[in-house]
């Protein structure tokens, strides 16, 4: 239940941060959810990059445009600036080159949207700190030798690369366990914000 | 007696006997090559009904050696059924419950429609090498003007394999109001120097065997079967995967033992002219040669300043684009420069490469991915017609 609440408090945010009949790139598009809301709920034409075979069947179920691609090898084939958004949920830490992928990311599109879990959560301090083993949890229920999750990052992680790529953040929200932007994830967001979700661009406003 | 096992009976699978119609034309046909064909004949099968507000109906379009009749039987004893039976009929992708399929035999072809083994009226002989070359965009015109027949005036979806997906695509640019869907399967946007070698190296067989006549071996009591023969081998090589063939035939021997002679002496060996003397007992050696030459020649791209892009930018139809790993002949690469035309359009597209290891003939198999992902994209546009 918690995971299907935040998948839509998450999509939500998205949702709310793309105009209207934009062209949307969403890279690792999953079953397609998050395209099939922004055709339905913002009217934007977009096409979803994908590598798992079920997954695609998925969207084709729904009527999304999905292409079979491993982000991984390369997105050169997409031109520059051929999008006004480029979104990737809860795979930027799945990837081999998570900087080379924004780059890409902020080439192909004006905007982009990332998330990501946020590995400096306490729940995460808490299990390393008592446990001295990585932390495994409903978010990131892998164990490392297993996990896809090659590139882990906390939000301050993020922000020193968008920093050092002198990325213009436009807006930023944190959401805890509860999948709510709660008062604590505002204050402390590295510490008890579980997913991030930042609204990025390269050129500064 | 027929066998009982065998589906020739109409099932839950399966259509069962079909029976093909020919349809006259009166109207020349200006041929992108200049001339005309003053009447002609085109042959064709069709699989399930037509609803009444005739909005179901799917035109499958045959690759090289393809024709009419790509489902069903003909008889109750036909030992083969259509060369497409693995996806068309009751609860398979292209499902008959829901769709009109209809199925064309090409011009140029050698199984009915007008073709070089056909009589020329004007001088009552066969065409034979005077048949004018028709390409992809010929057989769209010719294919349009059947739909005119039959009364319809947009397919639900236009779908073929390899050539038969070139004409898919082609029917997207030259026709975008009369289909709402192209489904383009192990095709590729325009032949690469490799593939026109392949079809030379085809064709230069059929052309040097002393029994082609150039061309005219119709009014003689042979045929060029032997350059026939090679053509296919040397074309089926290309149909099939380095994998495939390794895991079909190794290196096994055919008589458990060398014998140090020309002879065949590998599986494989007698494979392959197993397949090419059956091919050439049913197929046309001019017709091969004129469908090679409509590969090499297809360019949708040609008459739009080479820019498969501003090409594409015409079409309306949504797109299923398919292509599979271990297919060499037109390799996922060549289905992603049209995906990526296609994006760069602002077209409604899907694509999946299919990882599977029988290569180019994969198009023809029940593959389970293959089948799952075709019969998902054909039951979306089931749900649009019953809207």
């Amino acid at each position: 239940m918690n995971a299907q609440k935040a998948l839509r408090s998450d999509l939500n945010t998205i949702i709310d941060w793309i105009e209207p009949e934009s062209r949307v790139l969403d890279l690792g598009c999953g079953d397609g959810t998050l395209l099939d809301q922004l055709k339905q709920h913002r009217n934007i034409h977009g096409y979803g990059l994908e590598i798992n075979p079920d997954q695609i069947v998925e969207c084709v179920r729904k009527g999304v445009n999905v292409i079979e691609h491993n982000m991984d090898e390369s997105l050169s084939n997409f031109k520059t600036d051929s999008f006004d958004m480029v979104v990737m949920t809860q795979a930027l830490q799945a990837v081999h080159y998570p900087d080379h992928v924004i780059d890409e990311m902020l080439r192909i599109g004006k905007e982009c949207i990332v998330t990501f879990p946020n590995f400096a959560h306490w729940r995460c301090r808490f299990y390393l700190l008592t446990k001295g083993r990585m932390p495994v949890s409903k978010n990131l229920p892998y164990t490392w030798y297993n996990t896809p999750n090659i590139h882990l990052c906390t939000f301050k992680d993020f922000e020193a690369l968008c920093h050092r790529k002198s990325l213009s953040i436009l807006d930023r929200t944190v959401i805890d366990a509860n999948a709510n932007a709660s008062l604590a994830s505002k204050l402390m967001p590295n510490l008890f914000g579980e997913t991030a979700i930042y609204h990025i661009t390269r050129h500064h406003e | 007696m027929s066998d009982p096992k065998k589906p020739v009976a109409p099932s839950e699978q399966e259509i069962g006997v079909v029976v093909p119609q020919a349809q006259h034309f009166d109207t020349p046909l200006l041929l992108q090559c200049g001339k005309t064909l003053p009447e002609y004949e085109i042959v064709y099968e069709t699989y399930g009904t037509l609803n009444p507000e005739k909005s179901n109906a799917v035109l499958i379009c045959h690759a090289l050696s393809g024709h009419h009749h790509a489902a069903g039987y003909h008889s109750v004893d036909d030992k083969r059924p259509g060369w497409w039976n693995a996806c068309i009929g009751p609860n398979k992708p292209l499902d008959t419950n829901t769709f009109f399929i209809v199925s064309i035999n090409n011009l140029g072809g050698c199984h009915g429609s007008t073709g070089p083994k056909s009589l020329n009226p004007e001088t009552q002989k066969a065409y034979g090498p005077d048949f004018p070359i028709v390409t992809s965009k010929d057989w769209v015109e010719s294919q349009a003007r059947l739909a005119d027949l039959l009364e319809i005036k947009q397919w639900a979806a236009v779908v073929g394999g390899s050539l038969g997906g070139m004409q898919a695509l082609q029917w997207a640019i030259d026709y975008p109001e009369r289909l709402r869907h192209s489904v383009v399967i192990a095709a590729a946007p325009i032949l690469s120097a490799q593939n026109i070698a392949f079809n030379e190296i085809a064709r230069k067989a059929i052309l040097s065997d002393p029994e082609f006549h150039g061309g005219h071996y119709y009014e003689t009591d042979s045929f060029p079967k032997t350059g026939l023969i090679l053509a296919r081998m040397l074309g089926h090589i290309t149909y099939l995967s380095d994998e495939a063939m390794r895991e079909k035939f190794g290196r096994e021997l055919r008589a458990g033992e060398l014998k140090f002679d020309y002879d065949i002496e590998f599986q494989v060996e007698s494979y392959l002219n197993y397949q090419g003397e059956e091919f050439s007992k049913n197929f046309d050696a001019n017709t091969y040669l004129l469908m090679t030459r409509a590969l090499d020649y297809f360019d949708p791209a040609a008459e739009y300043n080479n820019d498969l892009t501003q090409a594409l930018s015409r079409a309306k139809c949504r797109f299923m684009v398919m292509s599979f790993t271990t297919d060499w002949r037109f390799s996922p690469e060549r289905s992603q420069e049209i995906v990526d035309a296609l994006i760069e359009a602002d077209k409604e597209v899907s694509y999946a490469e299919i990882d599977c290891p029988q290569g180019h003939d994969s198009f023809l198999l029940d593959i389970p991915r293959y089948t799952a992902l075709f019969t998902a994209y054909m039951d979306g546009i089931a749900q649009e017609i019953n809207q």
